[in-house]
């Protein structure tokens, strides 16, 4: 079993921090993993993804094969649909609706929505204004992983949520439970949308 | 093993140079490279032993203060990215001749495709050059167990290692198997070397050495041959064999998720293993070699006048010329089905880097447009290497050049010199300490007509936010330096100080000899880090 998941956004938007949740829960569940990330000039404001693999096998490349991810989650509408040729047939989107604009040639929103919604498998959320609603306003890639996590067939929501504990214990207990409140939210939000 | 922690490449590498006795690491930040030191910088036992982990100047000074450790019989490593290599290249191929006394480690992290660089460089050219052995891991976990092994290997064999990696494992996480810290080797103990002589490399004793050293060198192919890191794997389908060096490795098995049928060599230490690579080449017609980086091998089996066998790679475009391996491209070269696709989308901008919003090189730059565009148009704005680069991108377009370390300040001297005027120099703090000093002491010395602005946002802001060597001393440096102080000045970059900013430099690119501006702010992202504390 391999769940391979291709995490995209705009640097400095947070999702490393996705990543280090996903990754303590595997490790935690005795699964493999390897986890790419991006570091040095992109990470000022340019297109950044992780190639994050899960697997009960032995995991060999850090990059996962065009054609190969199960899932691409990502903070930003657009940035969602550039890793499309890295997205299975029957793998997943899961992505913010809400756009970053800080190009001046960015496509229209309407046409950016247009092509996810008209995928397979599409989640879209607006997931900064559900972070607004149960008062966790600066967790919204929390909310993201929520709704990641009810697609997301290797790792349990549980194990999850302890990591997203370990993770932030040292910020304090109230910052635990407002990554925990936008996780559920995501999660619940996801769920419906199926 | 003791545990498992999850550690991008560069920290598996760091983790083994800590459990491996590790006395101290010199370096300066370089992407992919930087967490290596930034790791030893926070872990508990450095602290605990009093491992040296301060950032040097640069490259040079780094790599000449782990070769003062290893003649002290320490162990010592040393790290930078690709292009740092050119930078300590002097002090390197000396530490060839000199030898190691206590374990000497060079990690050189290149960055193939170019992610964060300004060119690509196989760093195993450098093993062939100054005929010291290289290692190249395939894995966090193999990062991990190789250091003790090149330390290990480079006090049994008295010759530094150079550590190569590449971006894609520098800066990819994995579960490591380690032990735990109380099971760290001990540190070496103040020890110097039996072989004295060698290490003052007059040409008397410089001619001997060398002989020894290409001796040593067909040692150390011995060595690669039996090396536990190379090994000869057979396979029943003989049509191809593959030669995988280093992360190649990875792309090949993953295209054969139930064992490659073909006779594979994985290669990850060098000099290159012969003995193997015929072994190879006698059991299959032909052969596909794998390398992240450039052609280095794939050349050599070629030679002048070809061979026998049929060499795949690069060269004959069965992989593409330039940039990093992937699975993909590893997938076409093997001849295997693709699979099917999801076109690419059509409703993409491309989202290149930007300044942060706010930052203090925007303010620079939109004043140094405002006086140069206007007034000045004929003029040039020479750059160097840093986040202040992409003021070469719109909206700013405000400087012209960007080769290396340093060069905009002597580059700026140079085209002074042929009758272009103005010529300014953008250059950072932490780049100027780094390699821009020796240059102004240059056009002080000339008296070029040069304006030189130094962008300081107090640290060394590309790599995210480590010590600046010159921080506060600037003007100090420039004085010493033999810049008048008439025309060392300094502004603070902020929208609200446009008009001073422009006048300053108005009036200096009119004096005709050499001016430093320094435009001082913090960078944000430290600032925000140092909010938060």
């Amino acid at each position: 079993m391999k769940q391979d998941i291709i995490l995209a956004g705009v640097g400095g938007q947070g999702i490393l921090s996705i990543a280090t949740v996903i990754g303590s829960a595997a490790l935690e569940q005795g699964l493999y993993i390897k986890q790419a990330e991006v570091h040095g000039m992109s990470q000022r404001g340019g297109d950044v993804q992780s190639h994050l693999r899960l697997s009960t096998d032995p995991i060999y490349s850090d990059l996962i094969p065009h054609g190969g991810a199960d899932l691409v989650v990502s903070l930003e509408p657009m940035e969602a649909l550039r890793y499309l040729p890295y997205l299975s047939k029957d793998g997943w989107i899961v992505t913010s609706s809400v756009p970053f604009q800080n190009i001046p040639n960015y496509p229209d929103l309407d046409r950016v929505l247009g092509a996810l919604r008209a995928l397979p498998r599409t989640i879209v959320l607006d997931v900064e204004a559900t972070a607004k609603q149960v008062n966790s306003a600066r967790s919204a890639n929390m909310v993201l992983l929520g709704a990641a996590s009810a697609v997301m067939g290797l790792l349990d929501p549980d194990k999850l949520r302890d990591g997203i504990r370990r993770i932030f214990a040292r910020k304090g207990d109230a910052i635990v439970e407002a990554n925990i409140k936008a996780f559920d939210a995501g999660l619940l939000l996801s769920q419906k949308d199926r | 093993m003791a545990q498992k922690k999850l550690l991008l490449g560069d920290e598996a590498l760091a983790l083994g140079a800590l459990h491996a006795g590790l006395s101290g690491v010199y370096a300066y930040p370089g992407t992919p490279s930087t967490e290596i030191t930034e790791f030893i910088q926070g872990y508990p036992l450095t602290k605990e032993r009093g491992v040296h982990c301060a950032w040097s100047v640069n490259e040079k000074t780094a790599m000449e203060e782990a070769l003062g450790m290893s003649f002290a019989g320490k162990r010592t490593l040393v790290c930078m990215k690709h292009v740092g290599m050119n930078v300590c290249a002097d002090p390197f191929m000396g530490s060839a001749v000199t030898g190691a006394n206590g374990g000497l480690v060079v990690a050189a992290c290149d960055d193939p495709s170019m992610h964060s660089s300004q060119n690509e460089q196989d760093s195993r050219f450098w093993g062939t050059f100054a005929l010291v052995p290289v290692f190249e891991p395939s894995s966090q976990q193999e990062a991990y167990e190789m250091m003790r092994s090149a330390f290990e290997y480079s006090e049994r064999r008295g010759i530094p290692v150079l550590m190569r990696l590449t971006t894609r494992l520098s800066h990819s996480r994995a579960a490591v198997a380690c032990v735990d810290d109380a099971e760290a080797v001990p540190q070496n103990t103040l020890r110097l070397p039996a072989n004295e002589r060698q290490w003052c490399t007059l040409p008397v004793n410089a001619r001997v050495r060398y002989k020894q050293l290409i001796k040593d060198y067909a040692q150390f192919e011995e060595d690669a041959v039996a090396s536990p890191f190379n090994r000869l794997q057979d396979g029943p389908d003989k049509s191809l064999g593959i030669i995988a060096c280093g992360i190649g490795y990875n792309y090949l098995m993953e295209n054969y998720p139930d064992g490659c049928p073909h006779p594979v060599l994985k290669i990850s230490q060098y000099p290159f293993p012969k003995e193997l690579i015929h072994k190879l080449a006698s059991m299959c017609d032909r052969i596909l070699v794998l390398e992240e980086g450039q052609p280095l091998l794939e050349e050599r089996m070629h030679g002048v006048f070809g061979s026998d066998v049929q060499v795949l790679g690069r060269l004959d475009g069965s992989l593409p010329r330039t940039g990093e391996l992937s699975p993909d491209c590893v997938r076409e070269a093997l001849g295997l089905p693709a699979p099917d696709l999801y076109p690419a989308s059509e409703v993409l901008a491309p989202r290149p880097p930007a300044l942060c919003k706010g930052c203090g090189h925007r303010d620079l730059f939109t004043a140094l447009n405002a006086v140069m565009k206007k007034d000045y148009p004929q003029g040039r704005a020479f750059s160097d290497i840093g986040c202040y680069t992409l003021g070469w991108l719109p909206p700013f377009e405000a400087i012209q050049t960007c080769v290396e370390m340093g060069a905009s300040i002597t580059m700026a001297q140079g085209a002074a010199f042929s009758g272009l005027w103005p010529a300014v120099a953008v250059i950072g703090d932490s780049t100027f300490t780094h390699s821009g000093m020796t240059g102004l002491l240059d056009a002080v010395n000339e008296k070029a007509d040069v304006t030189i602005c130094i962008s300081d946002n107090l640290t060394t802001g590309m790599t995210g936010g480590q010590d600046s060597a010159g921080t506060g001393r600037l003007e100090a440096i420039c004085e010493a330096l033999g810049v008048e102080p008439a025309h060392i000045r300094t502004f603070v970059p902020l929208p609200a100080n446009y008009p001073e900013m422009e006048r300053i430099i108005r009036e200096e690119i009119e004096y005709h000899g050499v001016s430093v501006i320094i435009s001082r702010r913090e960078c944000l992202q430290t600032l925000r880090r140092h909010a938060k504390k």
